[in-house]
């Protein structure tokens, strides 16, 4: 199955950028000064997200640097060891829905100090692999388009997290 | 987001003074911005890329074929877009390349989506249900294959890397599925 997804992932882009061409010139479309309008409204909202990225990533920076994580995950430890759920997987759950990068960071100090092979690592794997982080998407999105008032995305995105995690424990416990 | 945006910096001061990590809360309120021009950076080549393609389709009258196409399927979940709205096309865009683990154009057609969304919205400063949904199955990650965690996996040696796929992709499946139910349920409870 992975080597058939990864055959159409390769396929795919040049697929679809073909297509749009192809049509585009059986349409008699000015494909170049079409591709430059397209292109500048990519700048400007790549510029756009700046200052939303830069309040999203320096306060989950602060956070985490204050020792907050380590704080929640102190608490949260003693509930994990009492649900035979590896303790060290718990960074990984928490640092997840706030910063993909620290998250890597986190995954490999869990195989680091577990092994590569060990049942934190695949649940940490898991955990990882089946989501994204939610404040950055939401930095992102909403900060192309400027919306002040994100009503209940946040929320719907954190629970679905957690969701996540609860069906990750399960799963894993099941399969490893 | 104004409250979690207060809650993460002076939980930071505080909890920094008790932990006596003041200092790095500090180095991390003044460098860690470098970052966010760095991804910020890092997205307008391929931003620029894909808007460009995005738009000769949408002159040539393509985006609007396969939105017509699509929008039956996607109308179910999307309850307030415009019928023969560009918004379709390039969520399903979005969520296509999203599921075969191509972020790389996945973000400017999600974000190509966000403004249709955002084009069509009454209220310009207010997140619409569509675009609370759109960003509900973006924050939820569906990939088919967690492509940068078994090359991590892979990278440390590991006996069996692939043997993660089918308990993620369960996961992930789960995690999707309840976005989405949780975006609906919202959508109704939540006024304002």
């Amino acid at each position: 199955m992975k080597e058939i997804l990864s055959a159409i992932s390769v396929m795919l882009l040049p697929l679809i950028v073909a297509v749009i061409l192809i049509y585009a010139a059986y349409k008699k479309v000015p494909a170049y000064d079409s591709f430059i309008d397209g292109a500048k409204e990519g700048l400007f909202v790549s510029i756009k997200i700046l200052p939303y990225l830069v309040a999203i990533i320096v306060s989950v920076s602060m956070f985490r640097a204050s020792g907050g994580i380590d704080l929640i995950s102190s608490h949260l430890s003693i509930v994990l060891h009492y649900l035979k759920i590896p303790v060290e997987s718990l960074p990984v759950m928490i640092t997840r829905s706030l910063s993909g990068s620290a998250t890597l960071g986190l995954l490999s100090d869990v195989i680091n100090t577990t092994g590569v092979d060990s049942y934190a690592t695949k649940l940490s794997s898991v955990i990882v692999g089946s989501s994204e982080t939610t404040f950055y998407v939401l930095a992102v999105y909403f900060g192309a388009i400027g919306v002040k008032k994100i009503r209940y995305a946040l929320i719907v995105g954190l629970l679905a997290d957690i969701v996540g995690i609860v069906a990750a424990i399960i799963v894993s416990r099941y399969f490893f | 987001m104004n409250i979690v945006f207060l809650f993460l910096i002076l939980s930071s001061f505080v909890i920094g003074l008790i932990t006596g990590k003041l200092d790095d809360v500090v180095n991390a309120m003044l460098y860690s911005s470098k970052k966010a021009v760095e991804v910020s950076i890092s997205l307008i080549g391929i931003m620029a890329f894909w808007l460009g393609i995005v738009k000769i389709a949408q002159k040539s009258g393509l985006i609007n074929i396969f939105s017509k196409i699509i929008s039956p399927i996607l109308s179910l979940i999307f309850k307030d877009i415009k019928k023969g709205s560009p918004a379709f096309s390039n969520i399903a865009l979005n969520i296509s390349a999203n599921a075969l683990g191509l972020q790389n154009a996945a973000t400017p057609f999600g974000i190509k989506a966000m403004k249709d969304l955002h084009k069509e919205a009454e209220n310009k400063d207010i997140a619409s249900d569509s675009m609370c949904m759109l960003l509900a199955m973006n924050t939820a990650g569906f990939q088919i294959v967690p492509a940068t965690v078994i090359a991590l996996l892979v990278s440390f040696n590991s006996k069996n890397p692939t043997e993660i796929i089918i308990p993620t992709l369960i996961v992930t499946s789960i995690a999707f599925v309840s976005a989405i139910v949780l975006s609906m349920l919202f959508s109704r409870i939540y006024k304002g």
